[in-house]
């Protein structure tokens, strides 16, 4: 009995080590979690490396780029298989990444890229934030057909390059629909307070929101904003007035269940997936893969089932 | 003439609020129209006073704190903090008059804090309420675990923001209320002339018998009590509590309106009504650029250029300008009004 049991456990050691020769050690360094959006790629990563057996160092940099440059010197002293980097700003990056290379550890960026030459880094997994706002222009350009609609637009922080590639990529979907026509476009900052004041404005600037056929806003916190306005100036959000936005963030997809807002487009939090697949891929089979990897932008509705995205979505600490 | 005091120490600003609505109404044609809508008072106008809700509230405390010498840069963060608990007791199950309770005992600790570091120990005001500024938006992003906290279920709380009683809306009822018992609490009693007292030097007032420690930190506690009360409604406005974004910035706009409204940051002398209509005069600015429909990389600029002149008017120089202008004028009518009389 005790050599059987001697022999099961000897077998299940060998067994673990040769596992764990075959796993991969990344390191993380993620930026912080100022945002639910950014706590929920947080989670996506670790559940991404789980699903892969990968052991995954996770280094949280409380929003500084020296916290993000220390961790990554750690990694390299650790000796991990790759590193995954969300840089919180574009520059200064070229000594650490070098030391990454010479180590031959292979580092791949998440959500945001940096300003450094090409060769330093494996690829880069981001959003195409112009392409955000192209799917949520084409979607409105389908819905509304050949009807008129006077379209208001929340946008983002003024100057911020979200709000820019946003507003691009709308601009760029509608061109041409003659039919289609911004007449109001003014900063929301991003948040809920001043989506909503913003909105009451324009109700009342538009004739109480009669002339006002649909809503574009960067982000569905200003759109949340926005439809307790529309709701409080007595119209309903969703039939008198089309609501579009992006991010996908859990709070839509109640108001999509409530039948008060129309369509929203997802910044999705994993950005990890790809950035794993690319990695296998090139440890594997030295497959080089592309210095930009573009994530989908996937277009939600109230068909897409919102109960069942929201409780989904609700769990990943958004 | 027997015009009021009150209006006459506040002429510039009745003028200047005049002027922008003026402004206002002539770039977006309907700026005065009032309708009724569900039973509520519906308007531009009526959002100049809604919107302006967390300003005012804010400015009434400043007004205090500014009157004493000191400053409290630390509202903007205690919205932040008084929301994210108010969010947290309602979501988990209190009765809204336990929340009230909650969120108000919040702010006042904070205020109490503010008020201990400047009276207690002495500490200069703009670097003791610097601290609660810079680690407030980190403790109500403790509380809200880093989420927007959303009571969409609770009505009662969200009454608070976007109810109406007597046609208005409960924010305007609110600050109405809180201006109205300051007013009458500074201005009724001892307590005004107290805090202005302790402005002008707080050194003498101490000596000639003015508690001024207990003072300091019963004006910096009521700031605090104003802070809770601008973000129980900030909050109740979006059903939720955002920790990243409530009331940011705000404590700037808090100080300005009562720099607007006639209170110098030097202490003395103060005018609660005055801010009250500083307030106002900045959030008719800021909700006439938003119906003027410009693109909105011209919003601070627009805000900053009308201050400046806003300002400038105000400005001490330009008070003497003027004063010497009205004395020449009074002095050339005399002057002719005598000869008149030596023709006849």
């Amino acid at each position: 009995m005790r050599t059987l049991n001697l022999l099961a456990a000897t077998a299940f050691a060998t067994a673990l080590s040769v596992s764990s020769a075959f796993a991969l050690t990344v390191g993380f360094s993620q930026i912080g979690s100022e945002s639910g959006w950014r706590a929920a790629e947080t989670s996506v990563t670790k559940l991404e490396a789980q699903k892969r057996g990968i052991d995954l160092k996770f280094a949280d940099a409380q929003q500084k780029q020296e916290n993000q440059i220390k961790a990554v010197r750690s990694f390299i002293a650790q000796g991990v298989d790759a590193i995954l980097i969300a840089p919180v700003v574009a520059t200064g990056w070229d000594a650490v990444l070098k030391e990454a290379k010479e180590a031959n550890i292979p580092v791949i960026l998440l959500d945001r890229t940096v300003d450094a030459p090409q060769d330093l880094y494996l690829t880069a997994v981001t959003s195409d934030t112009v392409f955000e706002g192209k799917v949520a222009g084409e979607w409105l350009v389908k819905e509304v057909g050949d009807k008129p609609c006077n379209i208001v637009e929340l946008q983002g922080t003024t100057g911020s390059s979200p709000a820019i590639n946003r507003k691009k990529g709308f601009d760029e979907a509608i061109a041409g629909k003659a039919n289609l026509k911004i007449v109001r476009s003014q900063t929301g900052d991003f948040t809920r307070t001043k989506g909503k004041e913003v909105m009451e404005s324009f109700i009342k600037a538009e004739g109480g929101g009669k002339n006002i056929c649909a809503l574009y806003a960067h982000n569905d916190d200003m759109a949340v904003g926005a439809i307790q306005a529309i709701k409080e100036a007595g119209l309903k959000p969703g039939k008198d007035i089309l609501v579009v936005s992006i991010d996908a963030v859990p709070d839509i997809f109640q108001a999509f269940i409530a039948g008060e807002a129309n369509a929203t487009v997802e910044l999705t939090p994993n950005m990890a997936g790809p950035a794993f697949d690319a990695l296998d891929a090139y440890l594997k089979d030295k497959k080089e893969p592309a210095k930009w990897i573009q994530t989908e932008s996937k277009l939600y509705t109230p068909a897409d089932d919102p109960q069942k995205v929201y409780d989904e979505k609700k769990g990943l600490g958004y | 003439m027997a015009v009021p005091t009150i209006i006459r120490e506040r002429t510039p600003q009745l003028i200047v609020l005049a002027v922008i609505l003026a402004l206002n109404a002539i770039i977006s044609p309907g700026f005065f129209s009032i309708e009724i809508q569900n039973d509520r008072l519906y308007g531009s106008l009526i959002d100049v006073l809604n919107r302006g809700a967390p300003v005012t509230l804010l400015a009434i405390g400043m007004t205090l704190v500014i009157a004493t010498k000191g400053i409290d840069l630390s509202v903007g963060a205690v919205m932040a903090i008084v929301g994210a608990v108010a969010a947290s007791l309602i979501t988990s199950g209190y009765s809204l008059p336990a929340t009230l309770a909650g969120a108000l005992f919040v702010g006042l600790a904070c205020g109490i804090w503010n008020g201990a570091l400047v009276a207690l120990l002495d500490i200069q005001p703009i670097i003791a309420t610097l601290i609660l500024m810079v680690a407030g938006r980190g403790i109500a992003q403790l509380i809200t675990e880093g989420v927007i906290l959303t009571f969409n279920d609770k009505p009662e709380l969200i009454f608070v923001g976007s109810g109406s009683f007597l046609s208005l809306p409960m924010p305007v009822i609110i600050w109405v209320v809180v201006a109205i018992l300051a007013i009458l609490v500074v201005r009724r009693s001892a307590l005004g002339l107290l805090i202005e007292a302790i402005g002008v030097n707080r050194r003498a007032s101490t000596l000639s018998g003015v508690n001024s420690r207990v003072i300091l930190l019963a004006v910096y506690a009521v700031s605090g009590l104003c802070a809770a009360t601008a973000g129980v409604i900030a909050a109740a406005d979006i059903k939720g509590a955002d920790a990243n974004n409530a009331g940011l910035w705000l404590e700037m706009d808090a100080i300005l309106a009562v720099v607007i409204g006639g209170t110098s940051l030097l202490g003395g002398r103060f005018s609660l009504v005055g801010s009250l209509m500083g307030a106002m005069i900045i959030q008719s600015l800021n909700t006439g650029i938003l119906m003027a429909g410009f693109p909105p990389e011209f919003n601070l600029i627009i805000k900053a250029a009308i201050i400046l002149i806003i300002l400038i008017v105000q400005s001490p120089a330009s008070q003497a300008a003027m004063a010497n202008f009205r004395a020449n004028r009074q002095t050339v009518a005399i002057k002719t009004e005598s000869r008149e009389h030596a023709a006849r």
